[in-house]
C-alpha cells in the first residue's frame, strides 16, 4: 500500500480508479473540479479503462449515468451546489430506477448570495431523492468510501445511488498523507457489476416505466427498503474492508468517548476533526465532553444515535446548514431518532459555517459551555449571539 | 436493394400501445424500429409515445426501450451507447423518440452536446408541431398561426404569433454526420434515411412530421393525406445534410395551394387571408434559400 | 415476433419487479373497445400491396399469403388503411 500527499479531491479520484468505473460523465464547477481532471487525466494516461464523456450540464451528467448503468454499466459523476440542484430531477429518477450510481458532491454554499465556499445545504436539502449520503472527515475516508460506495451501492438487497460528500476546500482542497490500496487488492475487494436491473439484447427490458395509483407505492415501498437495506451492508463492506486493507470504519456513526460523556457535539463532515481535538482538551481539564459523528445521513441512523446520547445531559447538533423556517435539518433528524427511542435528552442547534465561514475552536468550546446552559434553542454562530 | 412494404421486417417492435387512433408519432415510431431491428434500444423521453407506451405492466416495446427525462434524450442515449461500449458491445443501435418540445424546447441543449461530442446515436424528432401529450400547447415547433391551448385564437390574437424554429438546419450548424429531414407522409423515403443512419458512425438527426388528429383538427384517417399534402403545398420539405452539404430530396413540380392546406386543420381555421398571405409569402422565402443553398439529386 | 396479451398478469406485491425494468413487449389489456368502425378486407380485391400494412399507427394489419389479415383485438379503427388502398378492397363496416 503507498502513501501519497493528496487532497480530499484527488484522494476521491483515486479511489473511484480502484473502483473501476466504466463511465464518467461529469460538468465542471467549483469545488469539484480537480476530482474531474485528475479522472480525465487517469483516462489518458491508460490507468483508468473508462469512457469519460464530456456533457454540457450537470442534469446531462447523471442523466447520461443513468443511461449507462441502464445498460449495465458502472457509472460515475460528480459535481457541487448549483450543480447539484440543477440535475435534481435526475436524482429522484436514478433512486426510482434502482440505478447504483456513485456521484462525489463537493459540499458547497447555494445561491443566493453567490458563494464558492463549503456549507452542507445542498446536500442535505436533497436529503428525501433516496441516496444513499456519507459525509467524510478525511482524505483518506474520502478515498475508502469511494472505493466501499460500489460496493454498497450495488449490493444487490440495496440497489440505490450513493452519493460521498466531501466539504468544499476544507476536505477538497486540503493535502494529506492517504494510503492507497493497490489495484489488487481492489479487485478483492470490490467484484464487477451484475445487475438484471438493465436493458439487455439477450433479453430484451421496457425501463423507467410509469406506475399508476395501483402499483406505484409497492414500488416506493421497495425502494425505502432498498435504502434501509444499505444498513446492512455499510457493515459488510467495512468488514470486508477492514480484512482486505486493515483500516477499520465504525459503520453509520463515529463515538468519540461518548460512553460516560455529559455534553456531546453531534456533526458531520471535516469540522468533527477540530470536535475531536476540542474534545481531547477538555477531557485534559476533566470535563466528561463527545462526539458523535454521523458518517450517513442516509440511510439515518437512529438507533446508534439514541444508544449513543441516552446517558448524556444535553446534546447540540452543530451542522452546516438551516431548513429555514424551522431548524437544521440534521437536527431534525436527530431529534426524531431520539424521540422514537423515548429518551428525553435536552438538544439544541448550532447553525455554523454558512458559506464556508470558519468554525474555530472558540466555537466549539462556547458550545459545549452552553450546552450546560441553554436547551432547545436555535443559534447562528458568528452573527453576534442572534438566536432563533 | 432499398427497403420497402415488402422487404420491411415483419416483426412489430411497438405495439399495443394506447396512442390515439391515426396518431402519426407512433406510425414514425414503428416504421424506423422495424427498420432498426430488435438490436434498437430506444430512448423516450416524456412525451406522448412514452405515455402511451409504458404503463406497467402494458409495456408495448418488444426491444429494449426505457423513458428518459423530458430533457435528457440526448444524454442519456449518450451513457446507453458508452455503456455497452465500454463491455464491449457494439452490435446495437441507440436510438431517441423524442416530440417536438422535448426536441427544439427543453431536449435541445442535451441534443446540442450529443451532437457536438458526436457520439454514436440515431436521434428522431417525431414533430406534431405542439405540446400533444399534454394538451396542445405552443412548442417552439408550432407553425405560425395555429392555435393551441397556450395560443389561443380571439379578438386580439389569432393563434401562435411565431414561425417554427428549423430544427433540421440547427441539427446540421453543429457539422453533424447525418441529419434529414422526412414526413410520415413519404414512409419510403423516411425509411431509407432511417437504414442510411443506421449505417453511419457519429451522431445522426432525423425530423420526422407526424401530424396528430387530436391536436391538428383533422379526421383519424386524414393523418397521411396531411403528412404528404404539407410536403406538397412546400411547408415541409425532404431534405437531408451530409457531408457538409445541404441535398434536396423532393421537388414538387408545382406546389399545392396552402390554404387549402391549412383551412381543412381546424388549428388555422381563424386566419383571414392577410394570415394566409404571410405563411405563403414565408414558404416562398424559405425555398428561395432552398433553391440557392440546398443541392438537388 | 411481436408484444403479445399475456395470461399472467402481476398484481400482488410479490409481483412487483426490484426497480423499474420488466420483460419487454408485455400486454394485458387489448384496444379492441375503442373502435367505432372496422376494416374488412375483400380478399378478391386484395393486391398484396402492403400499403395498409406499411402505413397502419398500430402495426395491427400483417401480410397473409399474398394478402393480408387485420388483428382487431388491437385495431383503433382510423381509417388509414382504407384511404391507404388504391385497389378499394378495404371498406370500413359499423361495429354492432
Amino acid at each position: 500500500m503507498a502513501k501519497e500527499f493528496l487532497s480530499g479531491n484527488e484522494a476521491f479520484a483515486y479511489g473511484i480508479r480502484l473502483a473501476r468505473p466504466q463511465v464518467i460523465s461529469a460538468y465542471p464547477i467549483t469545488p469539484q473540479t480537480i476530482v474531474v481532471e485528475k479522472l480525465s487525466e487517469m483516462v489518458e494516461d491508460t490507468s483508468l479503462q473508462a469512457e469519460f464523456i464530456h456533457v454540457e450540464s450537470e442534469h446531462s451528467a447523471l442523466s447520461c449515468a443513468i443511461g449507462a448503468s441502464a445498460v449495465g454499466a458502472r457509472a460515475f459523476t460528480a459535481t457541487s451546489s448549483q450543480g447539484l440542484l440543477y440535475m435534481a430531477e435526475c436524482l429522484t429518477y436514478a433512486s426510482g430506477g434502482r440505478f447504483p450510481i456513485v456521484m462525489m458532491n463537493a459540499n458547497r454554499s447555494t445561491a443566493l448570495p453567490w458563494n464558492i465556499y463549503g456549507d452542507q445545504r445542498d446536500s442535505l436539502s436533497l436529503l428525501d431523492c433516496g441516496w444513499i449520503q456519507a459525509y467524510a472527515e478525511n482524505a483518506q475516508e474520502s478515498l475508502d468510501l469511494a472505493l466501499m460506495s460500489y460496493y454498497i451501492a450495488e449490493h444487490k438487497a440495496v440497489s440505490t445511488p450513493f452519493m460521498a460528500n466531501l466539504d468544499g476546500f476544507v476536505l477538497t482542497h486540503t493535502y494529506e498523507v492517504v494510503e492507497v490500496p493497490e489495484k489488487e487488492q481492489a479487485d478483492l475487494f470490490l467484484q464487477p457489476y451484475k445487475t438484471e436491473n438493465k436493458m439487455d439484447l439477450a433479453t430484451p427490458r421496457n425501463l423507467a416505466f410509469s406506475v399508476g395509483p395501483d402499483h406505484n407505492i409497492a414500488f416506493k415501498y421497495k425502494e425505502h427498503v432498498g435504502i434501509l437495506n444499505a444498513k446492512k451492508a455499510i457493515l459488510e463492506a467495512e468488514s470486508k474492508f477492514a480484512e482486505i486493507f486493515g483500516r477499520k470504519y465504525s459503520g453509520l456513526t463515529e463515538s468519540y468517548h461518548t460512553e460516560d460523556a455529559d455534553y456531546i457535539i453531534i456533526t458531520l463532515g471535516s469540522i468533527a476533526g477540530l470536535v475531536k481535538e476540542t474534545v481531547d482538551k477538555l477531557r485534559a481539564q476533566g470535563e466528561k465532553v463527545g462526539l458523535l459523528r454521523l458518517r450517513y445521513m442516509r440511510p439515518f441512523p437512529n438507533e446508534e444515535v439514541a444508544a449513543a446520547v441516552k446517558n448524556a445531559k444535553a446534546i447540540g447538533v452543530l451542522e452546516k446548514d438551516i431548513s429555514f423556517g424551522n431548524e437544521g435539518t440534521v437536527y431534525t433528524n436527530v431529534n426524531s431518532a431520539l424521540q422514537k427511542a423515548g429518551i428525553s435528552v435536552p438538544s439544541s442547534n448550532y447553525i455554523g459555517g454558512l458559506g464556508g465561514r470558519n468554525i474555530p475552536e472558540e466555537e466549539i468550546l462556547y458550545i459545549f459551555e452552553d450546552l450546560k446552559n441553554e436547551k432547545g434553542i436555535i443559534e447562528f454562530l458568528g452573527v453576534g449571539g442572534a438566536k432563533a | 436493394m432499398s427497403l420497402n412494404a415488402k422487404t420491411l421486417n415483419e416483426d412489430e417492435f411497438f405495439f399495443g400501445h394506447k396512442a390515439c387512433a391515426g396518431c402519426g408519432g407512433s406510425l414514425a415510431v414503428r416504421i424506423a424500429l422495424k427498420v432498426l431491428g430488435e438490436k434498437a434500444i430506444a430512448v423516450l423521453p416524456a412525451g406522448c409515445m412514452s405515455a402511451v407506451g409504458f404503463n406497467f405492466p402494458q409495456l408495448c416495446f418488444g426491444n429494449n426501450a426505457i423513458i428518459s427525462t423530458f430533457a435528457g434524450t440526448a444524454s442519456m442515449l449518450t451513457g446507453v451507447e458508452a455503456g455497452l461500449r465500454a463491455q464491449g458491445i457494439h452490435d446495437f443501435h441507440a436510438v431517441g423518440f423524442a416530440g417536438d418540445g422535448g426536441t427544439a424546447d427543453i431536449g435541445i441543449q442535451a441534443l446540442s452536446g450529443a451532437i457536438d461530442r458526436n457520439d454514436d446515436i440515431l436521434y428522431i424528432c417525431y414533430d406534431n408541431e405542439a405540446y400533444m401529450n399534454t394538451g396542445i400547447q405552443k412548442s417552439s415547433l408550432t407553425p405560425f398561426g395555429a392555435k393551441t391551448t397556450t395560443t389561443p385564437a380571439g379578438k386580439n390574437i389569432r393563434g401562435n404569433i411565431r414561425p417554427k424554429k428549423n430544427m433540421f438546419e440547427i441539427a446540421a450548424a453543429h457539422g453533424i454526420a447525418y441529419a434529414a429531414t422526412a414526413s410520415v407522409g413519404y414512409l419510403n423515403d423516411f425509411i431509407n434515411k432511417v437504414e442510411k443512419a443506421s449505417k453511419i458512425k457519429g451522431t445522426k438527426y432525423i425530423h420526422v412530421i407526424a401530424p396528430c388528429p387530436t391536436g391538428w383538427g383533422t379526421a383519424t384517417d386524414e393523418t397521411i393525406d396531411f403528412a404528404k399534402e404539407i410536403v406538397d403545398c412546400g411547408l415541409w420539405y425532404l431534405a437531408e445534410y451530409e457531408g457538409g452539404e445541404f441535398i434536396l430530396n423532393h421537388q414538387p413540380k408545382e406546389f399545392t395551394d396552402v390554404a387549402q392546406y391549412l383551412k381543412k386543420q381546424s388549428r388555422f381555421a381563424q386566419l383571414t387571408e392577410e394570415d394566409i398571405d404571410t405563411v405563403r409569402n414565408s414558404r416562398d422565402q424559405k425555398w428561395e434559400s432552398i433553391q440557392k443553398n440546398y443541392k438537388r439529386i | 415476433m411481436k408484444p403479445y396479451l399475456r395470461q399472467q398478469v402481476p398484481k400482488t406485491f410479490a409481483d412487483i419487479p426490484e426497480g423499474t425494468a420488466y420483460e419487454a413487449g408485455f400486454l394485458v389489456t387489448k384496444n379492441a373497445g375503442w373502435r367505432n368502425i372496422r376494416p374488412v378486407v375483400a380478399a378478391d380485391k386484395c393486391v398484396g400491396c402492403l400499403q395498409c400494412y406499411l402505413y397502419c399507427p398500430d402495426g395491427v394489419i400483417s401480410k397473409a399469403g399474398d394478402k393480408v389479415t387485420i388483428d382487431y383485438d388491437f385495431c383503433k379503427g382510423c381509417g388509414i388503411c382504407k384511404k391507404m388502398c388504391r385497389f378499394g378492397a378495404i371498406d370500413m363496416e359499423v361495429e354492432k
